[in-house]
C-alpha cells in the first residue's frame, strides 16, 4: 500500500506549488467516490477541501461560482433558500460529496431527466493544468461561445486533465410542488414499454427511473400546485390505468425523503458502478446480470449498478454488450486500489484526440496513475 | 493546373473541384461580408473518404484548408484562408438514419438544420436548437460553432443536443467522440469539439438527440413605451420563478425593420417588444400562463398580446426571426455582434449601446435574447462611405469590451471566428490562451485546419503571396 502523501491546500497557489512539486498527485473531494480518489503508487494526494466556499451567487441570474471543494450540501442549502436547484441532482450530497468531484467524476441524478446532466450545467472551469498554470475556460453568464469549451471537458476528466479549483453552473428554479408516482408492472418487457412510451411523450418528468426487482417506474411531476391533480391524473390515464395495488403515490415530506434515499446510492456490499446506457441496451443487459440492487435513470440512458462480484466478471460483461464503465466506490475500500487496475471499463482513453489533448494538457503525466 | 492541384483532380470530378475565380466568387466571405479573401480552389466531397484524401492532401502539401457548411458564420468562422482549400460540404447532406424510439438522428454535416425537425415531425419529435438561420445553415456548421437560438434558456445549445460525432482529425485519422448516450464516462471530448470552430477537424457524421414536442405553446407579446420596462419585465418573470423557453426583446428600429419586411402586425409605436414563450404539458403551461399574466399585466405593458393558435404565434415569431435580415434591408451594410451581460446589467448595457451609437454617429438596432441576457446589437453602416465599415468595426469592439466589462463574454453563439478573436484577451489571460493554443496545436500540429481564426495575433502568411488583400490595404484585416 502507498503509505502516500497528502496535501491540504487552502490557496489556488498552494494547489499549483502541489503539482510542480510532485511527480504524480492525484486530486480529491469529499472522498465519496473512493475507487476514483484513492492513490496508486506514488501519487501524492491534494485534499480539496480546503478550497471550499460559494464565491458568487445571484438567484436573479442562475448563476452559482463556487471553489471545488464546496460540499454538494452547502451549495444546495443554499440554492434552496432562494428556491432554485442544481438542475443535474448530483448524487451522494448526503455524504459529503463536492462540487469538484461531482464534475470530476462526471455524476448526475434521477432529476437530469428534465433538463440535463452536469455537462450541461457547467458553464465554467478554473484549473491548474499539468505545468502547474492556473487556466480559465469558459465564462459566469448562461450563455458564452467564445474559446474552446474546457468546462465540458472536465467533465469527467478523473483528475487526469488537471486540478479543479472553481467551478460555475448554471442554476434553475425548483418546481413549486412536486409529486412522485411508482408504477410497478409484472414483467420488465411491460415496463421498458411504458419506459419508451412515456419518454415520447409530451408529458414531462423530473426524473425518468426504472428498477428492475419487481420492474418498477418511478415518475417525478413538478410544476405549478394547481396543475398537480389533472397531470397525475393524465399520466394514470397514458399508463392504461394500472390498479391501485401496482401505483405508490408520494407527495410532501415523503417524498423529498424518497429522493434523498435514492440520491445517497447506498446498496450495501459491492462495487457502485457507473453505466451510460441508451433504452435499447436495457433488456440484453438485464438478461445477464445478476438479481441486486441497480437503477436506470433518465429514460433508460444511466445505469447506477450495484456488481457484487469481481471486476473482473463486470468487465467482461460489459464488454460483451458493448457498454462502458466507471467503478465509483468499492465494498472493501482499501483493497480497491490494490485490485483495480483501473476504475475505467471498456473506455478508450488512447484514441488520437484522446491522446492528443491530454498530452496538452498534461505534458508531464503528472496526473496520470501509471508510473 | 500546379501539380498539387492536379493531384487533387485525381479525388474529384471537375465539377467538384473549383478551381475558375467565377467559381470561387460565391466561397469568398460568409455571412460577414466585410472579410474576403480568394482560396485556391474549392473541393466538394459526397463521401468521408474524400474527406480523409482531402485532408491527406492537405497535411502533405500544408495547406491551411476551411470546412464550410452553408457559409452563414456571422464571424469570419467560414472565411476561407486566401490560396488554400476551402472543403464544402453541402452535397454530404443525407439523413444516415433516423430512431423515433431511441429519438436520435444521424446525419452528414451538409444536413440543414430545420430538415431535422421535418424529419422528425411525424413521430412527433423535433430538433431543438433554433438557430434563426435554421432553414439553411448546416448540422456541421451549428455543431464548430455551438449554435443557439431562441430557447437556449431552457433547453441548451447545439452542444447539449450532440451525443456523438465521427471526426476527421487534421491528421486524418478518424475518430468516434460520445455515443448514442446522454451520459458518458471519461472526459467529454465529445463536449470539446463542439464548438471549437473547425479549428479541430471535419465532422462527417453526427448523432443528435431529438426531444418530443411540446404539447403546447403558450406565446405572449408585449408592448412597452421603454427598453427598460421590457427589461425590468424579464427580470420579473425570472424573479417569479417561472422558466420559459424564450424571453426575446426587440426595440424601436428592429421592430420597424421586421414590419416592414414581413407585416408582423407588431404594435408600430412601441419602444421595446417583449416575446416571452412557455411550453410544455398543457396543464401545467396553463397555470404558468395565469401567473406570467399576473407578472406581465404588473409590469407597465401599454399592450398585451397572446396568440390564440398556432398561426398567430408562427406571426409573432416571424418578426422577430426576420429581424436580422430586416434591418439588414434599413441600411446597405451592417454588421451583428452577439456579446453576452449578466442579464441584471442588461438595461446598463443597452443605455451604453445607446450612448456609443449616438457617439459613433451609426444607428445600432437591438434584437435580443433576453432570458439569456444574449445581446445581439446589429450596426448599420455604409461600406461605400469611406471610414464607416472602421467606425462600425470600433463601435462593435466598444461593445465587446463592455460586455466582459460587465462581467459578460464576447460572444454567446456566434463564435470568435475571424471578427472577434482580436477580444480574446479582453477575456482570457495569455496562460488560457496559451493552453487553448497548445490543446490546438496537439491536434493539428500545423494549424491548418481554419488557420488564422479564434486565437489573436494567429494570422499565418498566405501561401501565394498576391501582396496585401484589398481589405487588408484598407486596414480591415491584419496579419498580426
Ligand atoms: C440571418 C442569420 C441569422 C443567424 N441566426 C443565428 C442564431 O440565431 N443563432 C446562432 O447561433 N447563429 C446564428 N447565425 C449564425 C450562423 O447561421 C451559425 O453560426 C451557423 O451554425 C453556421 O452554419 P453554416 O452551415 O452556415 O456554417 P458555415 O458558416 O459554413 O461554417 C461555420 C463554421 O463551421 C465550420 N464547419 C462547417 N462544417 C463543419 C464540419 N462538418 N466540421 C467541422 N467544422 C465545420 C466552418 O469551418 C466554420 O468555421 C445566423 C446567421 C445569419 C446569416
Amino acid at each position: 500500500m502507498n503509505e502516500g502523501l497528502l496535501i491540504r491546500p487552502s490557496e489556488v497557489a498552494e494547489v499549483q506549488e502541489a503539482v510542480r512539486a510532485h511527480p504524480k498527485s492525484l486530486p480529491r473531494g469529499g472522498g465519496t467516490k473512493a475507487a476514483l480518489s484513492t492513490p496508486r503508487e506514488g501519487q501524492a494526494v491534494l485534499d480539496m477541501t480546503g478550497l471550499s466556499g460559494v464565491l458568487e451567487y445571484d438567484p436573479a441570474e442562475y448563476v452559482l461560482v463556487a471553489l471545488a471543494g464546496t460540499p454538494l450540501a452547502e451549495v444546495e442549502a443554499l440554492l434552496a433558500r432562494h428556491g432554485q436547484y442544481l438542475p443535474f441532482d448530483p448524487p451522494l450530497a448526503e455524504l459529503g460529496a463536492t462540487l469538484g468531484g461531482t464534475v470530476a467524476a462526471g455524476l448526475s441524478g434521477p432529476m437530469r431527466q428534465r433538463y440535463g446532466g452536469v455537462r450541461d450545467f457547467i458553464l465554467g472551469v478554473r484549473f491548474v493544468d499539468g505545468e502547474g498554470e492556473v487556466v480559465r475556460g469558459g465564462g459566469k453568464v448562461v450563455k458564452n461561445a467564445a474559446g474552446f469549451d474546457l468546462p465540458k471537458l472536465m467533465v469527467g476528466s478523473l483528475g487526469r486533465l488537471g486540478v479543479l479549483v472553481e467551478l460555475a453552473f448554471k442554476v434553475f428554479p425548483f418546481p413549486k410542488a412536486t409529486a412522485t408516482l411508482k408504477v410497478t408492472f409484472d414483467r420488465l418487457e411491460e415496463a421498458l414499454e411504458a419506459m419508451y412510451k412515456l419518454a415520447s411523450s409530451p408529458l414531462e418528468f423530473y426524473a425518468l427511473d426504472l428498477e428492475t426487482n419487481p420492474a418498477t417506474l418511478t415518475l417525478r411531476l413538478g410544476g405549478q400546485p394547481e396543475a398537480l391533480p389533472s397531470r397525475l391524473e393524465r399520466l394514470r390515464a397514458f399508463l392504461g390505468h394500472p390498479p391501485d395495488t401496482h401505483t405508490l403515490l408520494l407527495e410532501g415530506e415523503k417524498e423529498r425523503d424518497y429522493w434523498r434515499f435514492v440520491g445517497r446510492l447506498e446498496w450495501g456490499h459491492g462495487y457502485l458502478v457507473k453505466v451510460p446506457i441508451q433504452p435499447s441496451r436495457i433488456a440484453g443487459l438485464e438478461r445477464e446480470l445478476p438479481a441486486g440492487m441497480r437503477r436506470y435513470i433518465s429514460a433508460g440512458n444511466l445505469l447506477y449498478l450495484n456488481w457484487p462480484d469481481s471486476i473482473e466478471k463486470l468487465d467482461n460483461l460489459l464488454k460483451s454488450q458493448g457498454l462502458r464503465g466507471l467503478v465509483l466506490r468499492g465494498d472493501a475500500e482499501p483493497a480497491v486500489s490494490e485490485t483495480l487496475k483501473s476504475p475505467l471499463i471498456g473506455v478508450d482513453w488512447e484514441h488520437s484526440f484522446a491522446r492528443r489533448v491530454t498530452a496538452a494538457l498534461d505534458p508531464h503525466n503528472r496526473f496520470s496513475p501509471n508510473p | 493546373m500546379n501539380p498539387a492541384l492536379s493531384e487533387l483532380g485525381r479525388i474529384y470530378p471537375p465539377e467538384r473541384l473549383l478551381v475558375q475565380p467565377g467559381q470561387l466568387v460565391p466561397y469568398e466571405s460568409d455571412a460577414l461580408t466585410a472579410f474576403r479573401a480568394r482560396p485556391l480552389a474549392v473541393v466538394l466531397p459526397e463521401t468521408t473518404d474524400e474527406v480523409v484524401q482531402t485532408i491527406g492532401w492537405c497535411a502533405r502539401h500544408k495547406v491551411p484548408y476551411v470546412a464550410r457548411g452553408s457559409g452563414t458564420s456571422l464571424s469570419g468562422g467560414s472565411l476561407p484562408v486566401e490560396g488554400g482549400l476551402v472543403i464544402g460540404l453541402n452535397r454530404m447532406n443525407k439523413l444516415l438514419r433516423l430512431d423515433p424510439a431511441e429519438r436520435v438522428a444521424v446525419v452528414q454535416p451538409g444536413f440543414i438544420n430545420l430538415e431535422v425537425s421535418n424529419a422528425a415531425a411525424p413521430y412527433g419529435l423535433y430538433y431543438a436548437p433554433d438557430p434563426s438561420s435554421q432553414p439553411v445553415s448546416t448540422i456541421g456548421g451549428n455543431l464548430a460553432f455551438n449554435s443557439g437560438g431562441a430557447h437556449c434558456l431552457k433547453y441548451g445549445m447545439t452542444s447539449n443536443h450532440v451525443l456523438g460525432a465521427k471526426v476527421v482529425l487534421p491528421t486524418g485519422e478518424i475518430v468516434e467522440l460520445g455515443s448514442q448516450s446522454l451520459e458518458g464516462v471519461g472526459p467529454d471530448w465529445l463536449g470539446l469539439f463542439v464548438g471549437s470552430e473547425g479549428l479541430m477537424g471535419i465532422a462527417v457524421e453526427v448523432t443528435l438527440r431529438l426531444l418530443p414536442k411540446p404539447e403546447k405553446y403558450h406565446t405572449v407579446l408585449a408592448a412597452y413605451d421603454s427598453l427598460e420596462k421590457a427589461g425590468n419585465a424579464v427580470a420579473a418573470v425570472v424573479a417569479s420563478g417561472l422558466l420559459p423557453g424564450a424571453m426575446e426583446i426587440m426595440d424601436h428600429l428592429a421592430i420597424e425593420a421586421a414590419e416592414a419586411a414581413v407585416k408582423a402586425g407588431y404594435p408600430m409605436d412601441a419602444r421595446a417588444l417583449l416575446i416571452v414563450e412557455l411550453e410544455g404539458e398543457a396543464p401545467e403551461v396553463e397555470a404558468e400562463a395565469r401567473h406570467l399574466g399576473d407578472v406581465i399585466a404588473a409590469s407597465g405593458a401599454y399592450e398585451v398580446r397572446v396568440a390564440r393558435d398556432a398561426d398567430e404565434r408562427a406571426k409573432i415569431w416571424k418578426g422577430r426571426k426576420a429581424a436580422f435580415s430586416a434591418v439588414g434591408r434599413l441600411s446597405p451594410d451592417y454588421l451583428v455582434q452577439d456579446g453576452v451581460v449578466p442579464r441584471s446589467k442588461l438595461g446598463q448595457a443597452l443605455l451604453e449601446i445607446e450612448r456609443l451609437s449616438q457617439q459613433y454617429g451609426l444607428r445600432v438596432a437591438n434584437v435580443f435574447h433576453a432570458g439569456d441576457g444574449n445581446l445581439h446589437p446589429l450596426i448599420l453602416y455604409d461600406g461605400k462611405v469611406k471610414g464607416q465599415l472602421e467606425q462600425a468595426e470600433a463601435l462593435a469592439g466598444e461593445i465587446l469590451k463592455l460586455c466582459v466589462s460587465l462581467g459578460g463574454s464576447i460572444t454567446g453563439e456566434h463564435g470568435v471566428g475571424m471578427e472577434k478573436k482580436a477580444y480574446m484577451p479582453a477575456m482570457f489571460s495569455q496562460a488560457d490562451l496559451a493552453l487553448m493554443r497548445r490543446i490546438r496545436r496537439a491536434v493539428d500540429p500545423d494549424e491548418l485546419a481554419n488557420r488564422g481564426k479564434m486565437f489573436p495575433h494567429s494570422e499565418a502568411p498566405a501561401l501565394t503571396p498576391h501582396g496585401p488583400h484589398p481589405l487588408e490595404k484598407a486596414g480591415v484585416i491584419w496579419r498580426e
